[in-house]
Formats: C-alpha cells, sequence, structure tokens
C-alpha cells in the first residue's frame, strides 16, 4: 500500500513536474542520419574492410554535472549490414554469420558510466550479438555539444571497441588477422 | 540430318538437349561445392565465378534451344505413349523450361543486386539491369536455392520417366532422344 501510494506520487511528480526531472535524456539522431555504426575489420591481414549497420535506434542521458546517471541504450537491427557488396552483406546475414532470421536485433545497454574528464569516458555494458551477451567497454569521446540552429540542443559523442567474433560465436573463420572486429559508434544525440 | 522431323529429333536438338542436361547437373553440383567453400580455399573466388560465367553462357544456349524448337517440328508423341503421358510430359517439358529460365534470372539477380556486373570468364561483362530492390540479393538468393532444388527434382522425374519408357514400355522414346 505504502508503495503503491509512493510510485503514483513519483508517477505524479514525473506528469506535472517535468522541469524538475533530470533534463538529459537524448534521442540517437538516426532520422536524419547523425548517427553512423561502423566496423572495420582486417582482411587477410592486409588491409581493412570497412562495413556499417544502416538501421539502428537509441538513447542515452547525458549528464556533466551527474556523470553516474549517465546511460545508453542502442538497439541494432542486423539485416541491415553493409559493405558495399550485395553478395558480401548476403553472405554476412546467412547463418555463417550474423545468422539475421535467427538473431534479428543486436543491442548495447550501458552498465556502468565513468568520466575521464576533458570529455573523455569509459562506458561499460552488455552487448548482445548473434544471441550473445557479453559485457563489453567502450572508449567514449565527447565530440561537442551545444545548441543546433533550429531550436534544439544536441550532444555527439563517438566510442569504440574491439569484439572477438568467437565470443559471440561466430565461428567462421576468415584467417588469423580477422579475429577481432573494432566497432566505432559516432552519434549525435538531441536533447528531449 | 540437322533439324527435326514429324518422328525423329534432329542432331541440334539432340545436342542441345544434351549439352543443357549436362550443365544443369554441373551448375547443382557446383552451386552446393561453393556454398560450403572455406574462406581460404583456392576455389573461393575461382568457384563462384566460373559458376556465374557457366550461367550466362547456358542462358544463351537455353534461349537458342527455344528459338530452334520454335523453328522446328516437334517430333509427335509415340503411338505407345497413352494420352494421360503425353499431357503429363507436355507440362513436365514447360515446366523444365521455365525452372531453368527463372532459376538463371534469379541467380543473375543476386549478383547484380548492387550494380555490379557478372564477369564471363574474363572475356566480356553482362551489365545489372534490375538492381538495389531492398534485400535484392537476399530474396533472389532464396528464390534461386528453391528453383534449383525443384528443377533438379523435376529433373529427375524426367530422367525417371524416360528409363521407364526403356526398360519397362521397351519403347524408343529415349531412343530418339539418343538419335538412334
Amino acid at each position: 500500500m505504502r508503495t503503491s501510494s509512493l510510485n503514483a506520487l513519483a508517477l505524479a511528480a514525473a506528469l506535472t513536474l517535468p522541469s524538475l526531472a533530470p533534463a538529459a535524456d537524448y534521442v540517437i539522431d538516426t532520422e536524419k542520419a547523425h548517427a553512423f555504426i561502423q566496423f572495420r575489420i582486417q582482411h587477410l591481414g592486409y588491409s581493412w574492410l570497412y562495413g556499417r549497420f544502416n538501421d539502428f535506434n537509441g538513447t542515452f542521458s547525458y549528464d556533466e554535472k551527474n556523470p553516474a546517471s549517465n546511460k545508453v541504450d542502442v538497439t541494432i537491427k542486423t539485416a541491415s549490414v553493409d559493405t558495399n557488396h550485395a553478395e558480401r552483406d548476403k553472405h554476412l546475414r546467412s547463418d555463417d554469420f550474423l545468422d539475421v532470421g535467427k538473431f534479428p536485433q543486436a543491442r548495447f545497454v550501458s552498465t556502468k558510466f565513468e568520466d575521464k574528464g576533458d570529455g573523455k569516458a569509459v562506458l561499460s555494458g552488455d552487448f548482445t550479438l548473434h544471441g550473445v551477451t557479453k559485457p563489453i567497454v567502450i572508449a567514449v569521446e565527447r565530440v561537442g555539444q551545444g545548441d543546433d540552429p533550429w531550436g534544439g540542443y544536441r550532444a555527439g559523442f563517438s566510442g569504440t571497441t574491439v569484439l572477438k567474433l568467437a565470443d559471440y560465436g561466430i565461428t567462421r573463420d576468415l584467417g588469423p588477422a580477422a579475429q577481432e572486429v573494432e566497432l566505432t559508434l559516432s552519434v549525435e544525440g538531441i536533447r528531449q | 540430318m540437322l533439324k527435326n522431323t514429324n518422328t525423329d529429333y534432329g542432331r541440334v536438338t539432340i545436342a542441345l538437349h544434351w549439352l543443357v542436361a549436362l550443365a544443369v547437373i554441373v551448375m547443382f553440383a557446383l552451386g552446393l561445392w561453393i556454398s560450403e567453400l572455406e574462406y581460404y580455399d583456392a576455389w573461393y573466388q575461382r568457384g563462384p565465378a566460373l559458376h556465374k560465367s557457366i550461367g550466362v553462357l547456358l542462358f544463351s544456349v537455353v534461349a537458342f534451344r527455344l528459338a530452334w524448337r520454335w523453328l522446328n517440328p516437334l517430333p509427335h508423341p509415340l503411338p505407345s505413349h497413352a494420352p494421360w503421358e503425353r499431357r503429363l510430359a507436355g507440362i513436365a517439358h514447360r515446366l523444365l523450361y521455365l525452372l531453368l529460365f527463372f532459376t538463371m534470372l534469379a541467380g543473375y539477380l543476386i549478383s547484380t543486386a548492387d550494380g555490379r556486373p557478372i564477369e564471363v570468364f574474363g572475356l566480356f561483362s553482362v551489365p545489372a539491369t534490375l538492381s538495389g530492390i531492398e534485400n535484392q540479393e537476399d530474396i533472389a538468393g532464396e528464390i534461386h536455392e528453391l528453383l534449383a532444388f525443384t528443377l533438379i527434382g523435376l529433373s529427375v522425374l524426367h530422367a525417371l520417366a524416360a528409363l521407364k519408357h526403356h526398360f519397362i514400355d521397351r519403347d524408343r522414346t529415349l531412343k530418339r532422344m539418343l538419335g538412334r
């Protein structure tokens, strides 16, 4: 009884006093494509192959004064993988790699944000890919923030991490130089 | 005798029939094999290139075969063929042509999904026409595989029917396609 009335109070406060809620929730601007999820992997150890996921969405909370409350949640449609080669993308979507029929989504949910000062931070979280969830650490850099020319407020970040494909049950052998893939999330959020 | 008559297949028809039969078997086996190759296999690049090159050539052979069929009399069914056999055979033959055509078309649409042309033995290339449809390579891939298996299934029935005529009915259905 007591809990539910407290919940009701909190709900009422949230509804009537939006200005007191943390004013730091952002929606990642995928609509106007100011956000990118890029990856690169070595080809034979001789060059880098670049690709990206075209379809994803997400939100983040960012409050400089209260970094412990910062968090990120991004969901990727795995079928949107794009390496600029249809036959390769078809293969990447197959059960040799992403198996997008079985695992249509990949997701990152942050668990911890450590401010390293000077716009740098370390973001920890759980990444789900190919049906496997693993804790990962993303090195984050704030690119910039401020008013946009259209009446909104934006903040942008870039984060990188390295994934071992075998950790996520993707065991197709691409050679010794291609065991790991580098992932870069470069996102701009619009404050809500 | 190059051209067909009302009773017999000509040499060109016979040659085209067996050439296409051989190509379909080779392409089916090749297709299954290349989809299983490991990345570091020496044939990982060559296998698909060969499959595509043969596919384009086979398309022109089948186109010529159809033209030849229309330019020639079609030998009448043997008098011993029952009406249901004639009807079924007619349907099966048309279906085989349709399956051949659409299997090749679907294959073409996989490789040209992003506008890339198909190289034919490094001699010439076939440009993309229909490309950029959402998930084109995946949809065309599913259809290509499904049609290929259907084509092989129907080809097996076709072969079994020919063997039935040869060994059970003891008529000259199969012999006729062997030019005897």
